[in-house]
């Protein structure tokens, strides 16, 4: 159905697809949104984390007594109080543990060592400075590239047997065919690259409330949660307590982006604190607890060879990854897929053969590893291949436009499976580039390029100008339950719809928006499939009494699996209303027609029954078939057959002053193919905040360290988010080419453009220097220190 | 200590710490939780309201420090319920995702059009630059801002209609 054959509804909005403005807006707009830090109990109480400022150290003792002596204190928890309630550690989602609070060694710098109760958030953090903590200073390990060498400090000496800091390999791909197809080519380009740590940092940053009522037993959480349904059961196999006695509400969400997904030793404090002081207790993190001890993104180390024949085709690509992924392995992917989806490297062209391999490896730094909207590691692979492609470009003397149009996948080529067995279910590649191409003005790009370095190299202008390209291919909707699950529980989701008498409609979701605006989204689905309006229908999510289960928002999943849930339900529900408007107009179902929202008899369009009409006469004394049961509403389970596959085609234009290193983002022009839009003002602004993080990325944020294992990125004074300033304005365009396995044909979006937008900010910047590699962020000092010839390394403080 | 300020015009009066920053004064003294806290540093913006009709962040005033001023927040911008030109234009234009900005987005853009009312998107820009924004890229922000500049009165019926 194309916008304009979309009915309007009495409030103007599409009965269907199309786009409309957001129902959720009313109540941020008033300063109305109900985060968790808003939520207010009787009698609350408030918690705050003793954390360590060493990130290495044996700890000797604990000295609590000060604290506990403070007159507004209530309770002081420290690992011992929690190693008595077996919760001294716990399971991470990639099937490691991780310390809630300290019992034997701090591992990293902010890791939580005691937590603090007390009547005011003020009185428990003056009470932290009362506890006297001893620590035993130990040798940390702070660069992955010497975690493996024989004399590194162990990091997780609590693992039984453990000698070394060795978390995993894994590999996918042929090698030994990649071997071969790398002996006999023409070219070969090898390039080593770190994807550095980076950080989600939403505005808001983590906390719960925890409020457990000791008649009923009952554990009510409301806390920052992407996934409220595999924290409730998590919850209950952690701590013991019966899931049914559970309840976790995700409230309104001050943005996620993976790194809401996990759960943090906060959450488990303040429902232990609630527990043993028979009070709800509130634990918000504050901005450098967020950016020093949640779920970081990346830290790749990665070296990429990439084979190909003189005149530019290309064979085979292969990458080695040295993972760092901190103290504890607290990853959040699928239980197969530890490197999560990173081997879908190959991107979007096609190969003789391909390999990966990633080492794994504990270091003093922060848990996590995979977050920030990455769609499980997806955005290292397809920064990892665009790099390795303008790598190619610029060894061959090629344009890297033309070197790309010659080797992506041609619409007749899928499905298509890849080297490493990914099966890509739609795509016309070559038809996004043209469009970026086209939108960017291509070539006068490159004579304008000429015409500046002409201009420097006279002396005449120190400015100078870069056109970079990125092509993505993501794999989201995780996952069939045939591959995938997280801690054994498949990533299916489930999905209710209520049709109330008078036709209106409650759909109930297994996920929970983060921003991405779930509320009018949903809506406009099931208007889409049952020509109700979107205004007439109630979304309803993020409260696991409330919905039913499902794994939640990451990944790019609710629409391709959610969404599909809400397609199928909906279409039940049509089926129902088919047999009850039969009834209704005493014909058989076969007679009927559906058009808008109505049915009516072949024939006759004027003999109807309305959607509405029908819900009325479920609900009333007409006589129903044989075996049809009164009312109208339906439940389903979505189970992805296959993941979707969205891509798209970007192009960033970088201004480069060769004096200072500064890089302005001129431009950048976005086209994404994510299937059949929805309502496509939601989509392009998920583009917008997508290509702003990738900016960030690629020329501002990092998380450093010192060599002892100190933070150099805690706190917004040194870990840099792009403000207004640094991003340009969005040229979007769009190709739209249905996943033919989603009953909506959509395929995703919310991760492609942080995916697909940060290869093409790099890429701009060294076209424009003239520079093969640099790693990011390309801050004014890396620029220039790599036209100098004399890369920095940024992720490390210099010796 | 006892401090009493006008808060979204009415009088408020209580007895704080010295040391309350004015953000917490409002969000749990107060219950006005629509004014963010984001950050520690004074980086985010997202605790940004009005002070004497200068956009402040609230996380850099203690609450001892609006004593006697007049203080508006975001809950007091919608009159009657209805909603002014910068909140509609954040609606229509999709200046906001996941809202935590917001609020603060909407009390520094007041600010800019009371003394600027028709500012270009270069001045848009620099004025909101204290404010982060993690979710929209700005863009759309920037036109939620140009969208009030042009519509000081709100849609026209017109547009009401097409909306
Ligand atoms: S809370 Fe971040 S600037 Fe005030
Ligand atoms: S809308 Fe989420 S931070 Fe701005």
């Amino acid at each position: 159905m194309t916008a304009t054959d979309v009915p309007i509804s009495a409030e103007g909005n599409p009965i269907g697809f199309g786009r409309m403005h957001r129902k959720e807006d009313a109540r941020f707009l008033r300063g109305a949104g109900k985060y968790v830090d808003d939520v207010t109990l009787p009698g609350m109480l408030h918690g705050a984390i003793l954390r360590s400022p060493i990130a290495h150290a044996r700890i000797t003792s604990i000295d609590t007594s000060a604290a506990e002596a403070h007159p507004k204190v209530k309770a002081v928890i420290t690992g011992q109080t929690l190693e008595g309630l077996g919760l001294a550690w716990m399971p991470t989602l990639s099937q490691d543990t991780q310390s809630v609070l300290c019992t034997d060694k701090v591992r990293f710098q902010g890791q939580e060592v005691a937590f603090v109760i007390a009547e005011d958030k003020y009185s428990a953090r003056d009470a932290l400075q009362l506890i006297d903590v001893d620590y035993e200073p130990l040798d940390a390990v702070v660069d992955a590239k010497h975690a493996l060498d024989d004399d590194a400090p162990i990091v997780r000496d609590d693992l039984e047997g453990r000698t070394d800091n060795h978390i995993y390999d894994w590999e996918a791909g042929d090698a030994t065919k990649c071997d071969e197809v790398f002996r006999n080519a023409e070219v070969v380009v090898t390039q080593e690259m770190l994807y550095p740590r980076v950080h989600p940092a939403p505005m808001e940053t983590c906390g719960s409330v925890a409020s457990m009522d000791p008649i009923s037993g009952k554990l009510t959480i409301w806390t920052t949660t992407q996934a409220p349904h595999a924290h409730r059961t998590l919850y209950a196999l952690v701590a013991g307590l019966p899931e049914h006695k559970i309840q976790v509400i995700s409230p309104d969400i001050g943005g996620g982006f993976g790194n809401k997904v996990g759960i943090y030793p906060g959450y488990v404090c303040s429902i232990v604190g609630s527990i043993v002081t028979g009070k709800p207790v509130k634990w918000m993190e504050d901005r450098s607890e967020n950016l020093m001890s949640t779920s970081f993104a990346r830290d790749y180390h990665m070296t990429g060879s990439i084979a190909a024949t003189r005149d530019g085709k290309i064979q085979g690509l292969k990458v080695d990854v040295l993972a760092d992924h901190g103290a504890f392995n607290g990853v959040a992917q699928p239980t197969k897929f530890p490197a999560g989806f990173f081997h879908i490297f190959t991107g979007s062209y096609d190969y003789d053969a391909a390999h990966c391999n990633v080492t794994a490896v504990y270091t003093n730094k922060a848990p996590g590893g995979v977050a920030y909207a990455c769609s499980f590691r997806v955005t290292e692979a397809v920064y990892l291949v665009e790099r390795m492609v303008d790598c190619l470009a610029d060894e061959l003397g090629m344009d890297p436009a033309e070197l790309r149009m010659n080797n992506l996948l041609k619409p007749e080529q899928f499905p298509y499976t890849t080297p490493t067995g990914w099966e890509y279910d739609s795509g016309d590649y070559p038809r996004a580039l043209d469009e970026a191409m086209r939108i960017a003005g291509y070539d006068e790009l490159r004579t304008e390029q000429a015409e500046k370095r002409r201009a420097y190299e006279a002396g005449e202008s120190s400015m100078l100008m870069g056109i970079g390209i990125s092509f993505f291919t993501e794999g989201v909707g995780a996952g069939p339950r045939k591959h995938m699950d997280i801690l054994g529980l498949g990533m299916a989701d489930g999905c209710e719809l209520r049709i109330h008498p008078t036709g209106k409609a409650v759909v109930r979701l297994s996920v929970q928006s983060q921003g991405q605006g779930h509320e009018t989204t949903f809506a406009q689905i099931i208007s889409h499939e049952l020509g109700i309006p979107p205004e007439d229908i109630d979304v309803v999510h993020g409260d696991t009494d409330n919905t039913p289960f499902g794994l939640g928002t990451y990944g790019s999943r609710s629409t391709p699996v959610s969404g599909a849930a809400a397609a199928v339900v909906a279409r039940r529900v049509k089926d129902k209303s088919r047999i009850i408007a039969a009834a209704a107009l005493e014909c058989s179902p076969d007679d009927l027609e559906w058009e808008h929202g109505r049915w009516f008899v072949k024939g006759d369009p004027d003999n109807g029954k309305t959607i509405q009409d029908i819900a009325m006469a479920a609900h009333s004394s007409l006589e129903l078939p044989e075996g049809v049961e009164g009312h109208l509403d339906a439940t389903a389970v979505y189970d992805p057959p296959e993941l979707t596959y969205p891509f798209g085609a970007y192009i960033c234009v970088t201004d480069v002053d060769a004096g200072t290193g500064e890089v302005k983002v001129r431009r950048f022009i976005a086209v994404d193919d994510c299937g059949p839009r929805i309502n496509p003002m939601i989509v392009e602004g998920q583009v917008h905040g997508g290509v702003a993080d990738g900016i960030g990325m690629a020329l501002m944020e990092l998380i450093a360290f010192e060599r002892d294992g100190t933070n150099l990125g805690g706190s917004f004074m040194d870990y840099l988010l792009p403000t207004s300033m640094e991003c340009p304005s969005y040229e979007l365009g769009e190709t739209v080419t249905p996943s033919p396995h989603h009953p909506l044909g959509v395929k995703g979006v919310g991760e492609s453009a942080t995916v697909g937008s940060p290869a093409a900010v790099v890429n701009s910047v060294l076209d424009a220097i003239g520079v093969r590699a640099a790693d990011m962020p390309l801050t004014p000092a890396v620029v220039w220190r790599a036209m100098q010839g004399s890369p920095l390394r940024m992720d490390l403080a210099l010796e | 200590m006892q401090v009493k300020m006008t808060v979204n015009g009415e009088e408020r009066e209580a007895d704080v710490e010295a040391r309350m920053l004015l953000v917490h004064y409002l969000r749990d003294e107060l219950g006005l939780t629509g004014t963010h806290w984001g950050c520690d540093t004074s980086n985010c913006g997202t605790c940004t309201v009005a002070v004497d009709g200068q956009a402040i962040k609230s996380c850099t005033m203690l609450a001892a420090m609006a004593g006697g001023r007049d203080v508006e927040t975001v809950e007091g911008v919608a009159v009657g319920g209805e909603l002014d030109p910068v909140q509609e234009g954040f609606m229509r234009e999709h200046g906001l995702q996941c809202g935590f900005c917001t609020p603060g987005m909407i009390m520094t853009a007041r600010w800019l059009l009371a003394r600027d009312p028709d500012p270009d998107e270069a001045t848009i820009r620099e004025a909101i630059s204290g404010n982060l924004c993690r979710c929209t890229g700005y863009e759309n922000i920037v036109r939620a801002v140009r969208w009030a500049a042009e519509h000081p009165e709100g849609a026209t019926d017109a547009e009401e209609v097409s909306a």
